[in-house]
């Protein structure tokens, strides 16, 4: 489904704010993974996450979708395969317009745009329809410009939108981080709910180690540009977050200690 | 008075065409397109030079329309795929179009004063409907009797046609990631549209608008001249400005519909500001840029003033509140 081989990225090289963000990234993803990703604040996450969208670039190695070398490929052209949601409940929708233009235009997003009309009155059923999954009552207020909602509907209906489409692929990158821990909690179940009920393969990006731990199938730990720790199936289950808090140090630890040997 | 009201409403409503050009690139595309300046006059330059070399005024007309697309076409890709900034690209096509407009001109300036154009086939085909007669008998109590309603007319309808267009086009699927480019251009490409085309069509659409209401200026006053754009984006940006603060903007429908009202009401204010004595022709642009100003200093006023009255009322309401607490405890202690 999604294959990374060998990604790197460096920003800025040669100048003194270089900064090494990724560093041979291995990552192959089976058709219905739902992957969550837990790391410290600039591990690389985000930058993993715009490498596989297409937002960034990598220097070297090569992106795979369906078995498809999407490494070149813009970033909206890629966006037929991939569902997006950010950290910023700003982010992933248009203030000024409706919620159903909003709905209107992710339902276009495997299609090619034409001069129909973007509501018809067949999407709008549907568009409600979907909306009631959400229990948020967001179905009765189709004509409220979305700069209106709270954080939280803004960023369910983000979800939505990324979803409604089925992607081949799901990316969340901290999507319940800006939000208070009721809402949070509320995405999150959504989230749930949804990656299961069609199935999506996803990476999920959380500050989250509970969450991490209690969703999806596969859990990686990232750090300094590298994924150090994977961890899968029934070996994922039983993890607690005090296994892998001593994972980390674990890991880190004998990092440190190779680093200090190579240096001796 | 009534005859300065009238012919100003009559600019107006072909000025307003040029009005809804700019709205599509400042607020639509959030675009500060300082194109206008120069496209107004391509528009003007095209439509006139066809015209006395023989061409059907209409389509001297539509040939401006296209000759406006290129134009903010060529802006559009100064700035998705040149990587320019959006004011630097603007400006930068307003000077080469600036030599560009005396080159199709052959020189400064092309009278039209003897020639057949779309304002005198409207007046001659109006005058056989005899819809004159009917028009001025109802306001002959006023004692005023225009010329012809031949052109006031046909451009309100004009302007109408073309905001119902525009309203119709805003709300198609390309419309939509057309105003969603304006709005949030990241999650555009997020949703798998190209925004680098958004912009161009975009930004050549409004620039299309912007020179067929040039064609039609230069047909109206008779003329077309190379420094008839100079300011043309302040006047745009008056009209929208004006519009939203005098008729409001809660919807699309709604906002350009605002903007034609803008652009009448920035065409009278003009006309009576040029009655005052003390004013002459040349303090047009002075006075237009006061106009904008007011237009964007009143209501920051206002609503500081709001504020102010808001927070009085509310400092108000605690110290009672205070007061009535404190009356209570005085009276429970008894
Ligand atoms: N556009 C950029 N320019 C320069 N450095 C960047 C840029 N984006 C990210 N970085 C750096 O790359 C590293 C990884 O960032 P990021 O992927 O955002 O981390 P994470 O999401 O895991 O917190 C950080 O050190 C960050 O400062
Ligand atoms: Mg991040």
């Amino acid at each position: 489904m999604l294959e990374l081989k060998q990604i790197t990225k460096v920003f800025n090289e040669g100048t003194v704010d270089e900064k090494v963000a990724l560093q041979t990234i291995n990552l192959t993803l089976a058709p219905g993974d739902f992957v969550t990703i837990i790391g410290s604040n600039g591990a690389g996450k985000s930058t993993m996450m715009n490498i596989i969208s297409g937002r960034l670039f990598p220097d070297t190695g090569v992106v795979r979708i369906n078995g498809k070398d999407v490494t070149a490929m813009k970033e909206h052209e890629r966006a037929r395969y991939i569902g997006r949601v950010f950290q910023d409940p700003l982010a992933g929708t248009a203030p000024h317009m409706t919620i159903e233009e909003n709905l209107a235009l992710a339902y276009n997003r495997t299609k090619r745009r034409t001069l129909k009309f973007g509501v018809t009155k067949q999407k709008r059923d549907f568009f409600r329809e979907t909306l009631k999954t959400l229990h948020l009552g967001l179905e009765n207020r189709l004509n409220a410009k979305v700069g209106m909602l709270s954080g939280g509907e803004r960023q369910a209906l983000s979800l939505l939108m990324a979803t409604f489409t089925k992607p081949d692929l799901l990316l969340l990158d901290e999507h319940t981080a800006a939000l208070d821990p009721a809402r949070a909690a509320l995405v999150t179940e959504l989230t749930k709910e949804i990656v299961e009920k069609y199935q999506l393969t996803t990476l999920m990006v959380t500050h989250n180690m509970e969450q991490a731990l209690r969703l999806g199938n596969r859990l990686i730990m990232m750090d300094r540009g590298q994924i150090i720790f994977e961890a899968s199936g029934k070996e994922k289950q039983a993890l607690t977050v005090e296994r892998l808090l001593q994972e980390f140090q674990r890991i880190r630890g004998s990092q440190f200690a190779s680093d200090r040997a190579v240096l001796g | 008075m009534l005859t300065a009201i009238f012919s100003a409403m009559e600019a107006g409503f072909i000025y307003a065409i040029m009005a809804l050009g700019v709205y599509l690139s400042f607020r639509i595309l959030d675009f500060p397109d300082l194109t206008v300046d120069g496209s107004f006059v391509t528009g003007a330059a095209v439509a006139a030079v066809l015209i006395i070399n023989g061409t059907n005024p209409f389509f001297a007309s539509a040939a401006a329309l296209g000759a406006g697309f290129i134009a903010g076409a060529v802006t559009g890709l100064l700035h998705t795929k040149g990587k320019i900034n959006p004011l630097l690209s603007g400006i930068l096509m307003m000077i080469a179009l600036y030599s560009i407009n005396l080159r199709i001109m052959g020189r400064s300036n092309v009278p039209l004063l003897q020639q057949e154009t779309v304002m005198t086939i409207i007046t001659e085909a109006w005058k056989k409907t005899g819809i004159d007669n009917v028009l001025n008998s109802v306001i002959a109590f006023s004692g005023f009797q225009p010329r012809t309603w031949a052109i006031f007319i046909t451009m309100a309808l004009l302007a109408v046609v073309v905001k119902l267009l525009l309203d119709l086009l805003l709300k198609t699927e390309i419309g939509l990631a057309l105003r969603a480019t304006g709005d949030n251009q990241p999650m555009v490409s997020s949703f798998s549209a190209n925004t680098d085309w958004l912009i161009i069509f975009g930004l050549g659409l409004s620039n299309a608008l912007v020179a067929f209401s040039g064609a039609l200026v230069a047909q109206y006053g008779g003329f077309s001249d190379v420094g008839m754009g100079i300011g043309m984006i302040v006047i745009g940006l008056a009209s929208v400005i004006i519009g939203e603060a005098l008729f409001g903007t809660r919807s699309i429908v709604r906002a350009t519909l605002a903007v034609i009202g803008g652009a009448i009401v920035y065409r009278i204010i003009l006309a009576l500001a040029l009655r005052v004595q003390f004013l002459e022709t040349g303090d047009v642009k002075l006075i237009t840029a006061v106009i904008v100003m007011i237009a964007l200093i009143v209501p920051n006023i206002a609503a500081m003033h709001k504020e102010k009255r808001r927070k009085k009322r509310k400092m108000e309401e605690q110290a009672r509140g205070e007061h009535v607490a404190g009356a209570q405890t005085d009276y429970e202690s008894i």
